[in-house]
């Protein structure tokens, strides 16, 4: 289902399994419990990197599960409250996808800090056109808020375009391709170290990441309180 | 502390000191607000209002060093937070102004410093020196609320708010064109200044109705308008 590894300040969090890591309430809640753990011992200076494995980053929710009479709502409240986990985390996160990402699995990886991809495999697809079905409030506020460029927004959620690692970078969805899924993974971890360096302390850093994006934390339901500054 | 001097057209407001780091200190603040209304009640057509600073600093935003020194940790965060309330209404000012403004960002500008810049129209900076920089993720300070919505109404990129307020990045002036957060970036003091005089003369040229550039200035960052107490009016229809 998963796995989580500490490497000193590292929180690596890795999606197995066989099922084109599709998010099934198993996965969901393997995901979920991870992250609690790593945000009970997380420090300043740590940093999460979220990653997986084969040939698809994630392919989406488990549709037999979601189609389910009367599951495809609850499947995605048990997705929102992952991607609230992530919008709201302590510390700084990476998303390394080193393969396909579509839908739910491309929601996913956008709700880190920093997304990474390979240049030479691997597309982002929001699906949801193509098979007929809407998007929940969330992802549409969660796409405004990462991407920038309405163009780009309007190709990949309306137009369910595939976009490659290049194109990505150009629309401005992720933050750098490189090719081949190692030296994709160094530079996952080179990222890291550099953020992991500045040492910021984790409600603030939290705090900022929800001024980054208000809409999102209100629809997720994510607002904190006024914190006192630390002189 | 700062100097406000009319030439022509234009309001000059410097900040003032060569060895300073013209830290936003609740006298610097006063200051700077007295010299913005004194420019505001002189305005007609055709003004401009130019902030720059001397030295090495634009400015360092606002005076930690005081509020550290105060005599317990709450009274230091009651300090913090009496500069941050005051310099609001410096920055509801420059959104309200009744003029073009141009900053002119000679040196570094941080946290406050930077904010004070982004409030203004334009912003020049110099390519050979200085950085533009948020340190409060690095510092551990959380932003007051009205900084957020400044940024998020002034940085169209998100990627570029996300570099500079999450990640503390220290931009220097030609990335700062590339991200889209200064209008343009110049080799030396004297290149920066010339090229500020420049464009305030064009604007000058224009000789609109301060009024007028006013509520379109403010119709364009409403979010920003709102959590500054500052209403949104719709002037009379003019001679139409």
């Amino acid at each position: 289902m998963c796995t989580l590894e500490q490497r000193s300040n590292l929180f690596i969090l890795t999606l197995t399994g066989n099922n084109q890591h599709r998010l099934s309430p198993t996965l969901i809640a393997a995901i979920l419990s991870a992250l609690r753990q790593v945000k009970s011992v997380a420090t300043s200076g740590s940093v999460l990197i979220t990653n997986s494995k084969g040939k698809f980053f994630s392919n989406g929710l488990d549709l037999p599960w979601a189609l389910a009479a009367g599951c495809r709502v609850k499947a995605l409240s048990r997705l929102s409250q992952m991607v609230e986990s992530l919008v709201s985390f302590p510390i700084p996160t990476i998303s390394v996808v080193q393969g396909h990402a579509a839908a739910a699995g491309f929601v996913l990886a956008l709700s880190h800090d920093y997304m990474l991809m390979r240049e030479d495999r691997g597309v982002l697809y929001m699906s949801e056109i193509d098979l007929g079905g809407c998007l929940p409030d969330y992802f549409t506020v969660l796409f405004r808020a990462k991407i920038g460029s309405g163009l780009a927004r309007r190709d990949v959620v309306l137009g369910g375009r595939k976009v490659r690692g290049r194109e990505a970078v150009e629309m401005g969805i992720v933050d750098g391709v490189w090719g081949g899924e190692e030296r994709l993974g160094e530079a996952a971890v080179e990222l890291a170290e550099r953020l992991g360096a500045r040492k910021w302390d984790g409600e603030v850093y939290q705090k900022m990441r929800e001024g980054l994006y208000p809409e999102l934390c209100v629809v997720l339901g994510a607002v904190t309180g006024r914190i006192q500054a630390k002189l | 502390m700062c100097t406000l001097e009319k030439r022509g057209d234009f309001f000059i407001l410097t900040l003032t000191g060569e060895n300073d780091d013209h830290r936003l200190s609740p006298t610097l603040i006063a200051a700077v607000l007295s010299a913005l209304r004194e420019a505001r009640s002189q305005a007609t057509r055709g003004s401009v209002l130019i902030t720059t600073s001397q030295g090495k600093f634009f400015s360092n935003g606002f005076d930690l060093g005081w509020a550290r020194s105060a005599a317990t940790p709450s009274d230091a965060f009651l300090r913090l937070h009496q500069m941050v309330e005051s310099f609001r209404p410096i920055v509801a000012e420059l959104i309200s102004l009744p003029m073009p403004t141009v900053a002119v960002v000679q040196g570094h500008a941080a946290a406050a410093g930077f904010g004070l810049a982004l409030s203004h129209d334009y912003v020049f900076m110099r390519s050979d020196r200085g950085v533009l920089y948020m340190s409060e993720v690095d510092l551990g300070l959380p932003f007051p609320d009205y900084f957020s919505v400044l940024f998020r109404a002034k940085l169209g990129s998100i990627a570029a708010r996300r570099d500079v307020l999450l990640r503390g990045t220290k931009v220097r002036g030609a990335e700062a064109v590339k991200l889209g957060i200064v209008d343009g970036a110049y080799d030396g003091e004297e290149k920066v200044k010339g090229a500020g005089m420049q464009l305030a003369e064009k604007l000058a040229s224009r000789k609109w109705n301060g009024e007028i550039y006013k509520e379109i200035r403010k119709s364009l960052y409403p979010e920003l308008c709102a959590i500054l107490g500052l209403e949104v009016d719709k002037p009379a229809l003019s001679k139409l």
